[in-house]
C-alpha cells in the first residue's frame, strides 16, 4: 500500500463521472450558483452512473489520474430505475480491485448528488480534492509497477465470469436467481471475493511470466504467496492455454505466458 | 407381491463402472433389456480416473473408451444416471424397482455435450474427478470422454446466474427439473457398485491433509495422467517442483485393525509398483521407494512385473510399515520413520504416496437394507465360495469389488459371470424386450453417378465461432458431384436427422457427408440416419472439422476455414468412390463344446444348459471333478467334497449336457458359430457340431525335485496333507510348511497365487484336529489377499509361527538318522532356526498342463510365456481369446481359487451367449477381400493377420473368412501382388483422398 504525506505543491488530477440527469445537473447548478471548488477535477458526462465500467476507473488511474469520483442520482431517483444501485455494487468491487493493485481505495469515491444539490456537489469536490491531496500523487516513483498492477486489475474486470457476476449481483441478491432463490449478500460477497482473488492472482502470474519464463517457486517468491497456491493457479492457466511449459531448470519446470494475437 | 406373474426379460445393473458396463454389454448382446443405473452423472467409474493399468501399462482410457461408447449407444441398454434405488418389490424373475432420479438440470435429449456452458460458467468448484487438483465449473462433466455426454448442474455451487441457459444454443438447460421417480420391471438385478477409496486422513500419523507433499495413490494417478491437472508431469504439491525421491507406503487402510480394516486391498501392491514405474518413465532420474509388509503380486504375470520393477527400473523395496511421517518445515520434504531389521531409521523424501486401501462403497449399508441382502463384517456383499456371484437374496447377483477387493480382470470376469447368472433365471424371456431392428429397403445406387449431400455443422459456436461455416458450405457447393450443401446449428440434433432424410429424398442424394466432429463418436449416428434415408450406411463419410480443426486453430479463423474446406474436399473425394457394403451373415450352431471336466468346465457346461443351450463336456480322465476331487477343506465353512458331488449330480442329470469321459480331442475344424470336432471317448469316436469352444483344462501340481521330496513319506505336498487329514491318518506334533516350492523363480517365475492361503487353511485344519500341534510356515511373502487376510490373522492368533526366509537363503531339509531336520535363516535374526518336525509340507507350484501346447495349436490360440493360455486382453477380455468363438476359464488361464474359477466359468457362458443367442452372426462391413486372380499364394497375409482370419482355398489362394476378419487392413498393406483390398478403405479411395488434399478434385 502506498504511503501518505502531504506534498505542499501537489495538485492532483481528478476525474468525475457524473450522470446526465442528477449529478451533471448538480454540477451545472454549482456553476449557475457560482459556488467555487478546486480546479483539479474535470467531469465526464455519462447518461447513468451505471454506465461506468470498472475498467474506466482502473484505466484512468493507470493513465495518471490521482482520484476518481462516480456521481449518480440518489437511490430511488435514477432516471433508469436502478442504474445507480448497480453502480454502487460495481464500485464496491472496484475499490477491492484498486486495493489489490496496491493503491488506496479512497482514491475512488461514489456519491449521490441530485440536480438540486449544487452546493453539495461543490463540497464533495472540495473534500475529495483534499482527500487526494492528503493521499499524494498515485504514481510517485514506482510508476511502472503501479501501472502494471492496475492493468492486471482491469484484466480481472475483463474476465467474463467477473463481468457476469458484477452485472447480475443485484438480481441475484435482491430479486432471485433462476431457481427463484435469493443469494444471501454474505454468500455472494464471499463468492465474488474468492473469484476476484483467484483471477487477480492469475493475472499477476501471467504478468510475471510474460517477460521471462519463471518457476512456480520464483513466481511465489515475487508475489509473496505460497507456492502451493501459485502452483494450483498455474496448472489451471496451463489447462486453459494461457501459460505454457517453457522448459525445466534443475527440478523446476518453467512457465511462460502465452501471447495471444488478437 | 406379484406372485405368479410372468418373468421379465430385463435386468437392472447397479453401478456403471467397468463391471457394470461389462455386465450390461453382455446382457444386451444376449437378448436382454438392460437398465444401467449409476449414482454419479456419468458411467466409467474408478477406471476412468486411472492413468495406466498393470501389468501391461495400457492406457486405461484408451482401452475403456470403446466400451463406454458401446454402452452409451447400445439400443438394448437404457442408461439411468444420477439416480439411485429407492425400493424393491416382487420376486426373482419379476422385480419392481423404484428409482429416485435426481435432477440433472440439463436435458439429456437436447445437450450435445459441446461444453460452451462450462466455459462460460462463472463458478469454480472442487473437481472430484481430478481429486480436487484442478477446479471445474458448476455446470460440468467429469471428463471429456464422459458417457452420457450430457452436462450437469451442480446445484450446491451454482449461483443461478442463468448464463449457461443464455449461452446454450441447443436450449438444453432446464433449471426447473425436479426429483423424479421411475418404476422399472426387471427379472433380476446385478450389483456392481465397486468400492470407495479409504480416506487416509483417518491415519493421523501419516499427516495426510496436513503435509502437502503427502498424497493418496489415486491423487498420484491423476498426477500421472496426461489429461490430469499437471498434464502428466509428476510435480509435488508444495511447490510444483519435480520430485527427486518418492516413497510409496503400502497398506494405508488395509491390513490394519487400528482403522478397522483388517483385510488386504488386493490391488495396491500392483498399482504402487505401476505408479512407481510410470512415474520413473515420466521423470528423469527419479528415485522411487516402496515400503511394504508383504509384496502381493499374485496374479497373471504380476511377479514378472515386480521383478522388472526391481531389476530394470531399480525401484527400491523396504519391508517395513512406517510408524509416522513428519515434515521438514523449510523444504516441505517428508521424513519417514521406520524400523528395518529391528533398527529404527529415518529417510527423507520429496514426496510420499499413500497406497490407500479399498473401502466398501459408502451407500453399501443403505442399499443392502433396501434390497434385503446380507453384507459381511467389512460391509461388502456376503458371498459363498461355490456361489461367488450370488447374494443372500435370490435373483440379486453381485460382481466386482463390491463383493471383495479385486483388480480389473477379476472384476470384468465376475461382471460377465454375474450377467450369465442374472440371465439364466430369465432365459425363457430372451429376446422379448429388446429393440427389434427395422429393415429399411435400400436404394440401389451402383449405376448412378454420385450425388453428394454435404451437411456442415456449427456445433453451437464450437466450429462456427472459428470456422466461417457458410463459406465452407458455399465452397462445398462448387465441388464436383456435390448436389446439395447446407449448414446446421447442430448436425447431430434429432431434428437435423429428420432434415437429412428429407434432403436426401428432395435432392435425390446418394452419398452423405457430415462435416462436424469425430467419426469415433458420431459416425454410427449418421450412418443410421443414412440408412433410414434409404441408403446403404456405408455411403456416408465424415469430415472432422471440430476436434481436428476449429478446436486446435482457435485463433486462426482464416487458416481454420481454409483447412475445413480442405477436409470437406477430401471427404468429397472419398465419398464419390464409396460403394454400398453388405455384411456377411452366417447361421450359428447353438451349442458349446467344453474341454475339461473340472470345477470350471462343469460350471460352464451347467451355465450353458441353464441358458437353454446344449453343452458337450469332455473330460480326459474317467471322472469329473478335476483338482477339487482332492480338496477336503475350504478356508470357509463349505465342504468342497459335498459341493463337488452336488455339482456332478446336477451335470449328470441335466439333459442339456452330454458328458464324455476318458475323452480326447482328435480334431477341430471351423470357426465361430460353426465348429466340427472329432473326439474319441471310451474307445468310441464322435463328431460334434458346435458354435463355441471353451478351454477349461486346469493346471497341474508341480512335482518337487527340491527339499528331498520323495525320500521320506513324512515329506508331503499340501494336497497329500489334505488327504491324510481327511482320512485322519496322521497325528502331527511338529509341522513345518515351506512356501514357494517351485514358484517365484525356481522352476517357474510366477507366483502360484493359492498356496499361501492353502497352507494357512491346512494349518488351521491341523490346529482344529490337533490343538497342541506346533506349526511353522516358512514363507517369502504371505499373499493372503482380500478377505483371506482374516485367516492369516486367525492362524497367527492360534499360534501358527510364520518365519520368513530370503530367496537367496532357502530353508534346508535333511534326513539324519531317520529324523527330519529343517533349518532356516530369518533375515532379521542372526542365528539360524533349527526345527525337528515330524511332518514337512511343501506348498508346490501350480504349473500349466504340458498338453496345452498341442491344444493351443489345434484351436489356433496362443499361450503365455509361462505356458498358460493367453487371453485376448489381460485387462478387459480375461476369458475371451482373440480368435472369436473360443473362450478360456479356470486354472488353464492361470492358477486360481475355486470361487475365481467359478466366476470365470460363468463369465465364459455369458461371453459365449453373445454368440449363441444370435439368430445369425453378422460380420463387420469394413473387411478385406481377395482378388484370387491376382493372388500369388505367398501367404504373407496369413502371417500378418492378427485374427487368423485368412486361410488358403483349394486353389492355394488366400481366402478371407468374413466372420473372423475385423477389418484392420494389415493384409492389404502387406500384399505383394495388390490382390487384397479393404472395403471402404480401398487403395483407390485413399489415394484419391491424398490427391485431393493438395489439389481440386478431378472431375
Amino acid at each position: 500500500m502506498e504511503g501518505g504525506g502531504i506534498l505542499p505543491d501537489f495538485e492532483p488530477k481528478i476525474l468525475a463521472f457524473a450522470c446526465n440527469w442528477c449529478s451533471y445537473a448538480g454540477a451545472d447548478l454549482a456553476g449557475v450558483s457560482r459556488i467555487q471548488y478546486p480546479p483539479n477535477m474535470s467531469i465526464i458526462r455519462v447518461m447513468c452512473s451505471g454506465r461506468v465500467d470498472p475498467i474506466f476507473i482502473l484505466d484512468a488511474l493507470k493513465k495518471g489520474v490521482d482520484g476518481v469520483m462516480v456521481l449518480g442520482c440518489h437511490p430511488g431517483d435514477c432516471h433508469y430505475i436502478s442504474g445507480n444501485l448497480m453502480a454502487e455494487r460495481k464500485m464496491r468491487w472496484t475499490k477491492e480491485l484498486i486495493e489489490k493493485a496496491g493503491c488506496d481505495p479512497r482514491r475512488l469515491k461514489l456519491e449521490w448528488i441530485s440536480a438540486s444539490e449544487g452546493e453539495r456537489f461543490a463540497n464533495t469536490a472540495r473534500e475529495f480534492t483534499e482527500q487526494i491531496k492528503e493521499l499524494g500523487p498515485l504514481q510517485k516513483e514506482d510508476k511502472e509497477k503501479i501501472s502494471a498492477e492496475l492493468k492486471a486489475a482491469s484484466k480481472v474486470v475483463d474476465e467474463s465470469r467477473v463481468r457476469v457476476l458484477m452485472g447480475k449481483e443485484r438480481e441475484l441478491v435482491e430479486e432471485g436467481n433462476v431457481y427463484g432463490d435469493k443469494a444471501a449478500q454474505k454468500d455472494f460477497d464471499a463468492l465474488m471475493k474468492g473469484i476476484l482473488d483467484d483471477e487477480h492472482t492469475r493475472e499477476k502470474i501471467l504478468l510475471a511470466a510474460k517477460a521471462e519464463p519463471l518457476s512456480i517457486k520464483e513466481i511465489s517468491k515475487r508475489m509473496g504467496m505460497p507456492s502451493q497456491e501459485i502452483g494450483r493457479h498455474v496448472m489451471w492457466l496451463r489447462h486453459k492455454g494461457k501459460i505454457a511449459l517453457h522448459g525445466i531448470e534443475g527440478r523446476s519446470p518453467l512457465y511462460k505466458t502465452v501471447e495471444v494475437e488478437v | 407381491m406379484k406372485s405368479g406373474q410372468e418373468k421379465v426379460g430385463a435386468v437392472l445393473v447397479v453401478g456403471g463402472g467397468i463391471a457394470g458396463m461389462q455386465s450390461s454389454l453382455d446382457l444386451a448382446e444376449s437378448g436382454f433389456k438392460v437398465y444401467l443405473l449409476e449414482r454419479s452423472p456419468c458411467i466409467g467409474g474408478v477406471m476412468a480416473q486411472l492413468d495406466k493399468t498393470f501389468p501391461t501399462n495400457d492406457c486405461a482410457m484408451c482401452i475403456m473408451a470403446p466400451k463406454l461408447v458401446a454402452t452409451g449407444r447400445h439400443p438394448n441398454i437404457e442408461l439411468i444416471t444420477n439416480s439411485e434405488i429407492e425400493k424393491l418389490e416382487g420376486e426373482p424373475g419379476s422385480f419392481e424397482v423404484t428409482l429416485a432420479k435426481h435432477p440433472r438440470r440439463v436435458s439429456s435429449e437436447k445437450c450435445t455435450g459441446c461444453g460452451i456452458c462450462a466455459q462460460e460458467c462463472p463458478v469454480e468448484a472442487i473437481n472430484e474427478f481430478n481429486e480436487g487438483l484442478l477446479p471445474r465449473s458448476a455446470v460440468h462433466i467429469d471428463y471429456p470422454q464422459a458417457v452420457p455426454l450430457t452436462f450437469i448442474i451442480d446445484k450446491t455451487v451454482c449461483i443461478g446466474c442463468g448464463i449457461c441457459e443464455k449461452m446454450c444454443k441447443a436450449n438444453a438447460i432446464e433449471y426447473d427439473q425436479a426429483e423424479e421417480q421411475q418404476k422399472i420391471d426387471v427379472g433380476s438385478i446385478i450389483l456392481a457398485l465397486g468400492f470407495d477409496e479409504f480416506n487416509p486422513e483417518i491415519k493421523k500419523e501419516y499427516g495426510y491433509g496436513i503435509y502437502p507433499n503427502v498424497v493418496s495413490s489415486i491423487e498420484f494417478e491423476r498426477l500421472l495422467s496426461a489429461i490430469g491437472p499437471t498434464g502428466g508431469m509428476v510435480l509435488r504439491p508444495s511447490d510444483y517442483d519435480i520430485p527427486k525421491k518418492i516413497a510409496f507406503i503400502q497398506c494405508v487402510g488395509s491390513r490394519d485393525e487400528q482403522c478397522d480394516k483388517s483385510y488386504c486391498s488386493a490391488v495396491s501392491c500392483m498399482y504402487s509398483i505401476k505408479e512407481a514405474i510410470i512415474a520413473k518413465e515420466h521423470t528423469e532420474g527419479l528415485d522411487c521407494h516402496i515400503f511394504y509388509m508383504d509384496i502381493r503380486t499374485f496374479g497373471k504375470e504380476f511377479e514378472d512385473y515386480y521383478n522388472r520393477a526391481q531389476e530394470e527400473y531399480k525401484i527400491g523395496f523396504t519391508r517395513s510399515r512406517p510408524a509416522s511421517l513428519r515434515e521438514d518445515p523449510e523444504t516441505k520434504n517428508v521424513i519417514i520413520s521406520y524400523v528395518e531389521n529391528g533398527e529404527p531409521k529415518e529417510e527423507e523424501f520429496d514426496m510420499v504416496v499413500l497406497s490407500v486401501g479399498i473401502d466398501a462403497p459408502k451407500d453399501a449399508i443403505t442399499l443392502s437394507e433396501r434390497l434385503g441382502i446380507d453384507l459381511n463384517k467389512h460391509n461388502f456383499v456376503s458371498t459363498k465360495k461355490f456361489s461367488p456371484l450370488s447374494t443372500s437374496r435370490e435373483g440379486i447377483f453381485v460382481c466386482g469389488a463390491f463383493s471383495s477387493p479385486k483388480d480389473i480382470p477379476d472384476t470384468v470376469a465376475q461382471a460377465s459371470g454375474a450377467a450369465s447368472k442374472a440371465s439364466s433365471i430369465i432365459s425363457s424371456e430372451r429376446g422379448k424386450l429388446v429393440a427389434k431392428r427395422e429393415i429399411i429397403p435400400e436404394k440401389d445406387v451402383r449405376l448412378e453417378g454420385a450425388r453428394i449431400g454435404v451437411f456442415v455443422c456449427h456445433c453451437g459456436i464450437n466450429i462456427g465461432g472459428v470456422v466461417r461455416v457458410p463459406e465452407v458450405v458455399e465452397y462445398a457447393r462448387t465441388l464436383p458431384n456435390v448436389a446439395y450443401a447446407e449448414h446446421n446449428l447442430y448436425t447431430c440434433s434429432q431434428d437435423t436427422q429428420e432434415r437429412i432424410k428429407e434432403k436426401v429424398k428432395e435432392h435425390d442424394l446418394n452419398r452423405v457427408i457430415v462435416a462436424s466432429c469425430t467419426p469415433r463418436t458420431h459416425e454410427p449416428l449418421f450412418q443410421s440416419t443414412t440408412s433410414e434415408a434409404g441408403l446403404n450406411p456405408y455411403l456416408f463419410e465424415m469430415a472432422n472439422i471440430r476436434d481436428q480443426c476449429s478446436w486446435v486453430h482457435m485463433h486462426e479463423p482464416d487458416s481454420a476455414t481454409e483447412k475445413a474446406k480442405d477436409l470437406v474436399r477430401m471427404a468429397v473425394a472419398k465419398a464419390r468412390l464409396l460403394e454400398p457394403l453388405k455384411k456377411a451373415t452366417l447361421d450359428v450352431k447353438r451349442n458349446a463344446l467344453v474341454i475339461g471336466g473340472g470345477i470350471s468346465g462343469m460350471t460352464a457346461a451347467l451355465g450353458f444348459a441353464d441358458q437353454g443351450y446344449k453343452a458337450y463336456l469332455i473330460e480326459k480322465t474317467s471322472e469329473l471333478g478335476g483338482k477339487v476331487r482332492h480338496l477336503h477343506y475350504a478356508v470357509t465353512e463349505e465342504n468342497p467334497q459335498d459341493e463337488l458331488f452336488a455339482l456332478i449330480k446336477k451335470i449328470e442329470n441335466n439333459e442339456n449336457i452330454e458328458v464324455f469321459k476318458d475323452a480326447e480331442l482328435l480334431s477341430i475344424e471351423g470357426y465361430v458359430g460353426n465348429y466340427k470336432t472329432k473326439i474319441s471317448y471310451e474307445n468310441l469316436e464322435k463328431e460334434i457340431d458346435h458354435g463355441v469352444v471353451v478351454v477349461a483344462t486346469g493346471a497341474l501340481e508341480y512335482e518337487p525335485t527340491e527339499y528331498s521330496y520323495g525320500e521320506d513319506r513324512r515329506l508331503v505336498t499340501q494336497l497329500e496333507l489334505e488327504k491324510l487329514l481327511a482320512e485322519e491318518k496322521i497325528n502331527p506334533k511338529n509341522v513345518v510348511m515351506i512356501q514357494c516350492v517351485g514358484s517365484r523363480g525356481e522352476s517357474v517365475s510366477y507366483c502360484s497365487r493359492i498356496c499361501c492361503t492353502t497352507a494357512i487353511k491346512n494349518a488351521l485344519q491341523i490346529k482344529d484336529q490337533h490343538t497342541d500341534a506346533k506349526i511353522y510356515i516358512l514363507y517369502r511373502d504371505i499373499r493372503t489377499y482380500g478377505f483371506m487376510e482374516d485367516y492369516y490373522q486367525k492362524a497367527a492368533e492360534e499360534g501358527v509361527v510364520f518365519v520368513r526366509y530370503d530367496v537367496d537363503s532357502k530353508p534346508k531339509v535333511e534326513i539324519t538318522e531317520g529324523n527330519l531336520k529343517v533349518s532356516v535363516k530369518e533375515p532379521n535374526i542372526d542365528e539360524e532356526l533349527r526345527l525337528d518336525p515330524d511332518l514337512v509340507v511343501l506348498s508346490v507350484a501350480a504349473i500349466p498342463d504340458p498338453n496345452n501346447e498341442e491344444l493351443s495349436k489345434s484351436l489356433k490360440v496362443p499361450l503365455s510365456k509361462d505356458g498358460f493360455f493367453l487371453e485376448a486382453h489381460m485387462k478387459l477380455r480375461p476369458v475371451d481369446f482373440a480368435t472369436e468363438g473360443v473362450f478360456l476359464c479356470g486354472s488353464a488361464h492361470s492358477p486360481k481359487f475355486i470361487d475365481e474359477s467359478i466366476s470365470q466359468a460363468e463369465a465364459v457362458v455369458s461371453r459365449a451367449c453373445t454368440i449363441l443367442s444370435k439368430d445369425y452372426l453378422e460380420a463387420e462391413g469394413v473387411i478385406s477381400i481377395v482378388n484370387s486372380d491376382i493372388c500369388s499364394g505367398c501367404e504373407t497375409c496369413i502371417l500378418v493377420c492378427p485374427f487368423d482370419a485368412i486361410d488358403k482355398d483349394d486353389k492355394k489362394k488366400a481366402k478371407v473368412n468374413e466372420l473372423l476378419c475385423k477389418g484392420c487392413g494389415a493384409c492389404v498393406a502387406a500384399c505383394r501382388a495388390g490382390a487384397i483390398q479393404q472395403r471402404c478403405f480401398t487403395d483407390e479411395q485413399i489415394l484419391s483422398v491424398i490427391r485431393s488434399a493438395f489439389q481440386e478434385v478431378e472431375v
